[in-house]
C-alpha cells in the first residue's frame, strides 16, 4: 500500500502514514493531476495507491486523470476525497465539494462509497483496499454522530435497514444518515412508520434492498449531502424508475453553490434539516395514495 | 555502446518498413494521424529492436523495460512495432481503429498485452510512468521506464507538475523521448503556444537532456546509452524530427498531423517508402559485399 498526498498530510490525516511509513508514502504538492497519473503508474506496477486530498481538488480537479489513466485502465487506484459537503464550512463554497459523488459515479470501473460514520469509514477504506479496481471514498471533515459499531455489517454493493418501517422509507448516505435516523423518529410521533437505509455504497447500488423498500413501503426519499443532481437520489431513482416506480422526493443541494458559515447554519439555510426530511416524507406518502 | 554502419542500416531499412506499416494502416482505418507515426519510426524502432530489454513472448514479463506512450494518438507506430517485433501477427495491423479490434485509436492498456498504458488526452503519459519509476525504487527493481511524448502535449499543466516531481526525486531510471517535430493541430508550435527555451525550461527543473536528430537511429541509440550512465538525474532526449518523414507532400504538414492518406494517396506514399527501402537494402548489399 502506497499513500499520495497533495500538500494536504495534515488535514486529510495522511500525516500519520507518513511518518509511520515514509518510504511508501508520496509528497506530491499542489499537484493533483500528476498524483493521480503517478497512482496510475504505481498500481500497474502492483501496488495499492490511496490518492488523498480534499474533494474538491481529488476527483475535482483530476478527473480526466482518473477517467482515463486510472478508471479506463482499471488500475487499483483508491481515491480518497475529504472536506465533502457544506460541513467544510468556513472555507465556503469553494472548497465544499457537492459534486463529487455524481463526477465518479458514472465512470465505468468505479466503485463509489460514501460511509456514514467514523467506524463506518475505517471499514469502507479496508473494502475499499481489498477490492481489486478503483474506488472513490467520500469523507466528511465534520465530526459526525456514530450511528454504527463495530457489528454493524458492511459490504461493497451492499445497504442496509437501520430503522424497519412500512410506510415510506429514507434512504441516505454519509452525514445525512443521522439526520434521517432523527427524521423517521419525529414522524413516528405524528404516527408514521418510516424505514431508514444506510447506503453507503453508491456504486455498486444495492438494487434489492431498495427495490423491496419500493415494493413494501410504496414511498421513498433520498438525502444526501450533495447536489440533487447525479447523486444519490439520482442513482436510486435510476433503480428505482426502471424497477419498481413508486413516488419519489430527492433531498439535497439545489443546483446552487454552498458558502461560509457554521455547518449547523449552513445546513439549515440550505434545506438540510430533519423538517424538510419529514416534509418529503410525508409529501410521498401522500402522493402514493393518489 | 556504438553500434555497426551495418547494424545501423539494418535498423532504418526496420524503420522504413514501419512507416509502409503505418500507411497501409491509415489507408485501411480511414482516419488516424499520419505526422507523428511517420516522425518517430526510428525512435520505436530503436527501443524496441535494440535499446529496451523485452521479451514479446512474455509481455507481462517482471524484468522488462517499460514504454509508456504520452501522446497516444501516435499508436499506429507503436502497433506496427509490436507487431514486427512479435508481439501479435502482422496482419491484425489492418485492423487498427476498426470495430472489436485490440488495436485500438488511442491505446488501451487492457486491449493488447504489451501496451503497458492508456492514453490519449495529452500530458498523462509521464505521470504514469513516474509512477512506475517510484515502485521500481521502492522495490529495488532494475527495470528502466521510458516515456515516448509530443512537444505539443507540453501545453498541459500536468506535464510541467510531472516533469518537476521527476526533476526533484531524481528520478535515474527515467528516459523521455521527446518528439520535436514543431507542429501541433493548430500549426507550428511557436505559433500556437511557444514552448522554446525548451531545453533550457527541462534543465532548470532539473533534468539531463540530450539533443539529436530523432531520424539517426545510432544517435537514438547512444542517447539512451548515456541516459542509462547518467545517475542523478532523469534523462530527457530531444528528437527533433520531421512530422510526416519518407512521405514528401505530408512532411512538415500541420495539416498530415491527423489525417489519414486516401488509397490513392496512400499508394503514391508507399511507392516512395519502397523506393528509399529499396536504396537501403542496396547499400546494406554493399556493405556486406555482396
Amino acid at each position: 500500500m502506497v499513500v499520495l498526498s497533495a500538500d494536504l498530510t495534515e488535514s486529510t490525516r495522511t500525516l500519520e502514514f507518513s511518518k509511520r511509513y515514509p518510504e511508501r508514502f508520496v509528497e506530491a504538492g499542489v499537484a493533483e493531476q500528476n498524483m493521480a497519473g503517478m497512482a496510475a503508474g504505481l498500481a500497474m506496477e502492483g501496488k495499492i495507491p490511496f490518492v488523498s486530498s480534499f474533494a474538491v481538488f481529488s476527483p475535482g480537479r483530476n478527473w480526466d486523470q482518473i477517467r482515463v489513466s486510472i478508471c479506463y485502465s482499471n488500475a487499483n487506484v483508491k481515491i480518497a476525497g475529504s472536506h465533502t459537503g457544506l460541513t467544510t464550512g468556513g472555507d465556503g463554497a469553494t472548497h465544499q465539494a457537492l459534486e463529487d459523488i455524481a463526477m465518479t459515479r458514472c465512470l465505468p470501473n468505479m466503485v463509489v462509497l460514501a460511509p456514514c460514520d467514523s467506524v463506518e469509514t475505517k471499514k469502507a477504506t479496508l473494502a475499499a483496499a481489498r477490492h481489486s479496481g478503483p474506488v472513490y471514498i467520500r469523507f466528511a471533515r465534520d465530526k459526525t454522530p456514530v450511528v454504527t459499531t463495530e457489528a454493524t455489517p458492511f459490504e461493497i454493493g451492499k445497504a442496509s435497514v437501520f430503522r424497519e418501517g412500512s410506510h415510506a422509507t429514507i434512504i441516505a448516505c454519509g452525514t445525512m444518515v443521522y439526520l434521517a435516523l432523527e427524521a423517521a423518529e419525529a414522524l413516528a410521533e405524528a404516527g408514521f412508520s418510516v424505514r431508514v437505509v444506510n447506503n453507503p455504497s453508491i456504486k455498486p447500488l444495492d438494487v434489492d434492498v431498495i427495490v423491496a423498500a419500493a415494493k413494501e413501503t410504496g414511498a421513498i426519499v433520498t438525502c444526501e449531502e450533495h447536489q440533487v443532481c447525479g447523486g444519490l437520489g439520482g442513482a436510486v431513482a435510476e433503480a428505482v424508475s426502471t424497477r419498481f416506480p413508486v413516488p419519489m422526493e430527492i433531498v439535497g443541494i439545489g443546483d446552487i453553490f454552498g458558502e461560509s458559515g457554521e455547518p449547523q447554519e449552513l445546513w439549515r439555510k440550505y434545506g438540510l434539516t430533519v423538517e424538510r426530511v419529514a416534509g418529503a416524507v410525508r409529501a410521498v406518502i401522500e402522493r402514493k395514495g393518489s | 555502446m556504438t553500434i555497426s554502419d551495418l547494424e545501423a542500416l539494418e535498423l532504418e531499412a526496420t524503420a522504413n518498413m514501419l512507416r509502409r506499416d503505418i500507411i497501409r494502416m491509415l489507408v485501411s482505418a480511414g482516419s488516424g494521424h499520419a505526422g507523428g507515426p511517420l516522425g518517430m519510426a526510428e525512435v520505436f524502432t530503436a527501443l524496441y529492436f535494440r535499446v529496451m530489454r523485452h521479451d514479446p513472448e512474455n509481455p507481462d514479463w517482471a524484468e522488462r523495460d517499460r514504454l509508456v506512450l504520452s501522446n497516444g494518438h501516435i499508436c499506429a507506430v507503436r502497433y506496427a512495432a509490436m507487431a514486427r517485433s512479435g508481439y501479435f501477427p502482422v496482419d491484425e495491423l489492418l485492423t487498427y481503429r476498426k470495430i472489436d479490434s485490440r488495436l485500438q485509436g488511442h491505446p488501451h492498456n487492457l486491449s493488447l498485452p504489451g501496451l503497458e498504458n492508456t492514453g490519449g488526452p495529452l500530458g498523462q503519459g509521464l505521470s504514469q510512468a513516474i509512477g512506475r519509476c517510484l515502485a521500481a525504487r521502492m522495490d529495488d527493481k532494475r527495470y528502466r521506464v521510458f516515456c515516448a511524448m509530443s512537444d505539443g502535449e507540453h501545453d498541459e499543466g500536468q506535464t510541467w507538475e510531472a516533469l518537476m516531481f521527476a526533476g526533484n526525486h531524481k528520478l535515474r531510471n527515467l528516459t523521455t523521448l521527446l518528439d520535436r517535430n514543431n507542429i501541433q493541430i493548430d500549426g507550428h508550435t511557436e505559433d500556437v503556444f511557444p514552448l522554446e527555451p525548451l531545453r533550457a525550461k527541462y534543465e532548470a527543473v532539473k533534468w539531463h537532456v540530450i539533443e539529436i536528430d530523432g531520424h539517426n537511429i545510432r544517435q537514438i541509440v547512444e542517447a539512451c546509452e548515456e541516459a542509462k550512465a547518467v545517475y542523478e538525474k532523469p534523462t530527457a532526449i530531444i528528437c527533433h524530427t520531421v512530422p510526416g518523414k519518407g512521405v514528401d507532400y505530408m512532411e512538415n504538414e500541420p495539416e498530415w498531423h491527423g489525417k489519414a492518406p486516401s488509397a490513392e494517396m496512400g499508394e503514391r506514399a508507399l511507392e516512395q517508402l519502397r523506393t528509399e527501402g529499396e536504396r537501403i537494402r542496396k547499400e546494406i548489399a554493399k556493405l556486406r559485399g555482396l
